[in-house]
C-alpha cells in the first residue's frame, strides 16, 4: 500500500495552504488529492477581485491567489494528484488512517497516513433544500454553477435573471451576469439583512441599480421546460410568505444564492463527530477533530468570510498535523480539556474544545453570529471568572468576529468557556 | 456638492466596509469614517471621479473552449465599465499566456488588461 506522512483531501486554497505549512514545519511526505483538473478550488472561477488584502496586502483576484499557493506548492516539490476522487477514510489496526480514493488511472487505490487533514470546502444549498414550489424547468441554477458556466465555460447562463438570497456569491454574479449583458431584475433576500458583505451590496448592486429586497423570497417557479417567471413574496417575522404581497416577476433564470454547507460526508463516515451549527467537525485548537490525527480546516470546517482566513486556519491544522507526525503521533501534553460554549447572540464558536497544554499558546476562537447587535458588549468568561470583555460598534451573522485567549487567560481556565455577545 | 452639503457612503477597498461621511468645506471634502488612508481617497474619488476595477474574461483563441480571467492593471472610471466589457469581448488571445502578460493595452484609453490566470 502506498504511504504517507500527511494526506490532505482537497487541493483548494486549505488544502494548499495546510500541505505548505506541513512542510515548512518539517515533514516532506505529503499527497494533495483533489478531485477536478487542477489544483486552486473555488477561486479558479471566482475572477473578480477582493482576495488577499489581508494575506499579501494587495488585491488579487481569485486565480491570482490560488496561483500564489500552487506556485509554494510546487516550489517545495509537495506531490499532489488531481481528477482523483477520495471515497472513504477508515481508521488503521497501527492507528494511522487509510484513504481509499479512485481515479481513471489507478481505479480504486488506497493510502496509509500517519495524519489526515480534511480541506473539502463546502457546496451550496439547492433548490431541493429550500423547498421551492414548481415544476422543474430549465434555468434554475446555484450562483455557483453559473459562475462556473460563465468564467470556466464561456456560457451565458441566461438574459433575465432573478436572484434568490444575498450571499456574496449572489451578489457577484449579478455584477458579473450585468456586465455581460444580461439584465437583473432584483435580488430577493429572505432575512431583513443581506448576508454579504456591504462592500459587494454597494459595487455590485448599487453600481448597477439593482434592487435588493429584504425580507422577500421566491414563493413559486413557473415555467415547464424553462423558466418563465417567479412569484416574489414578501414574508412576515416569522419569515412566512405573506401571499396578498406577492408580485409576478418575468424572467428566464434564477440563482440561488442561499448559504454555503460544509461538505463533510467523508468525515461523516469516518466517524468523527460534528457540530450541528457550523455541520463541520468538532474540533479543538489546533484544528484537530474527536478523531486523533485527523484535522480539519477551510470551508469543510466552518463557512468563512474570506479566503485569507481560510490560508490562516489551514496553516495551523497543517503545522498541528506536522508536529504530530514529527512527534511520533503524539499531542501537546494536555492537563485539561474543556468545552467552549455559545451565550446571546453567538450562534458558534470554532474551536468548539480547548485542550490546556501544559505549555499554552495563544488561542484565538472564532465565532458568528446570529443576529444584527449595535453596540454589543463581547465577553468571555470561565465559571464566575470573565477571562476578557470588549466592546464592538456593530456585529453581524455575515461576518466572523474572533476573541484572543492568551497564555495568561488560559492558566486561569478551570472549567467550561463561555463567548456571549450581547446589546 | 455645495459647502456644508455631506454624502454617506461604504468604503468598498476591504471587507470591513467602513461608513464614510464626505462633507464639503470651503477647504475641499472632509472625509469622516475610515478607519485607513485609502478610505478617505476613496470618499473623495466617489465624488469627483468614480473608478473600478474591471474583471472578466477573453477567449484564448488556440485553445478550445478555454477562456482567460482578465483584468484592468488599474481601476478604470465607472462610466466606461459597459464600454470596456464591449471592447473585451471581441479580444483574443494565444497561449502560452502567464499572470501579468498584458492582453490588451490602454482599454478606453485608461488602463491595461492583464491576465490573472495562467494558460499553458
Amino acid at each position: 500500500m502506498r504511504t504517507c506522512d500527511i494526506a490532505v483531501i482537497g487541493g483548494g486554497p486549505a488544502g494548499m495552504a495546510a500541505a505548505v505549512a506541513a512542510h515548512d514545519a518539517g515533514i516532506k511526505d505529503i499527497l494533495i488529492i483533489e478531485r477536478d483538473e487542477g489544483l486552486g478550488g473555488i477561486l479558479r472561477q471566482c475572477i473578480h477581485n477582493g482576495f488577499g488584502l489581508h494575506r499579501f496586502g494587495e488585491e488579487l483576484t481569485g486565480p491570482e491567489y490560488a496561483d500564489r499557493y500552487k506556485k509554494m506548492v510546487i516550489e517545495r516539490e509537495i506531490p499532489y494528484v488531481v481528477k482523483t476522487m477520495v471515497l472513504d477514510i477508515t481508521k488503521s489496526d497501527g492507528g494511522d488512517h487509510i484513504v481509499t480514493a479512485m481515479n481513471s488511472e489507478s481505479g480504486v487505490f488506497h493510502i496509509n497516513a500517519k495524519a489526515v487533514v480534511l480541506a473539502m470546502g463546502c457546496r451550496e444549498r439547492s433548490r431541493g433544500q429550500l423547498n421551492i414550489p414548481g415544476d422543474r424547468p430549465a434555468g434554475v441554477y446555484s450562483a455557483g454553477t453559473a459562475q462556473r458556466f460563465m468564467n470556466i465555460n464561456g456560457e451565458m447562463p441566461g438574459k433575465n435573471v432573478v436572484i434568490l438570497g444575498s450571499g456574496d456569491i449572489g451578489l457577484i454574479m449579478a455584477r458579473r451576469m450585468t456586465l455581460e449583458g444580461a439584465n437583473v431584475k432584483m435580488v430577493c433576500e429572505l432575512m431583513p439583512y443581506s448576508g454579504g458583505l456591504n462592500r459587494n451590496i454597494v459595487q455590485c448592486l448599487h453600481d448597477f441599480n439593482i434592487p435588493l429586497k429584504l425580507s422577500h423570497t421566491v414563493s413559486k417557479i413557473h415555467g415547464k421546460e424553462r423558466v418563465e417567471g417567479v412569484t416574489v413574496s414578501e414574508v412576515d417575522e416569522h419569515l412566512r410568505v405573506i401571499p396578498e404581497k406577492s408580485e409576478y416577476v418575468e424572467c428566464d433564470t434564477l440563482l440561488l444564492s442561499c448559504g454555503l454547507l460544509p461538505e463533510n460526508e467523508l468525515t461523516k463516515s469516518a466517524g468523527i463527530p460534528l457540530d450541528r451549527i457550523t455541520g463541520g467537525a468538532v474540533v479543538n485548537q489546533n484544528r484537530r477533530t474527536e478523531d486523533k490525527g485527523v484535522y480539519s480546516c477551510g470551508n469543510v470546517l466552518h463557512v468563512h468570510d474570506l479566503v485569507d482566513y481560510v490560508s490562516e486556519e489551514a496553516e495551523l491544522a497543517g503545522r498541528s498535523a506536522a508536529e504530530y507526525v514529527l512527534a511520533g503521533k503524539k499531542e501537546p501534553e494536555c492537563i485539561k480539556t474543556v468545552n467552549v460554549h455559545n451565550a446571546g447572540a453567538v450562534r458558534y464558536t470554532v474551536p468548539q474544545v480547548v485542550d490546556i497544554y501544559k505549555e499554552p499558546k495563544d488561542i484565538k476562537i472564532y465565532f458568528r453570529v446570529g443576529a444584527v447587535l449595535n453596540n454589543a458588549t463581547i465577553t468571555v468568561k470561565c465559571g464566575e471568572k470573565t477571562l476578557l470583555s470588549k466592546k464592538k460598534r456593530k456585529v453581524a451573522p455575515g461576518e466572523m468576529e474572533f476573541v484572543l485567549l492568551t497564555e495568561k487567560m488560559l492558566g486561569e481556565v478551570d472549567s467550561d468557556i463561555i463567548v456571549s455577545a450581547e446589546n | 456638492m455645495n459647502i456644508g452639503e455631506k454624502r454617506e457612503m461604504i468604503c468598498i477597498n476591504c471587507p470591513i466596509g467602513c461608513l464614510l461621511t464626505a462633507e464639503m468645506t470651503g477647504e475641499g471634502i472632509k472625509v469622516s469614517g475610515n478607519t485607513c488612508p485609502r478610505g478617505e481617497k476613496y470618499a473623495i474619488a466617489e465624488i469627483t471621479h468614480p473608478t473600478r476595477t474591471l474583471t472578466t474574461t477573453v477567449k484564448v483563441a488556440n485553445r478550445d473552449d478555454t477562456y482567460l480571467p482578465v483584468k484592468t492593471a488599474e481601476p478604470i472610471s465607472k462610466e466606461k465599465l459597459f464600454e470596456a466589457m464591449e471592447t473585451l469581448n471581441s479580444v483574443e488571445v494565444n497561449a502560452p499566456v502567464k499572470i501579468g502578460d498584458v492582453v490588451f493595452s490602454r482599454v478606453c484609453g485608461e488602463a491595461d488588461v492583464v491576465a490573472t490566470g495562467n494558460v499553458d
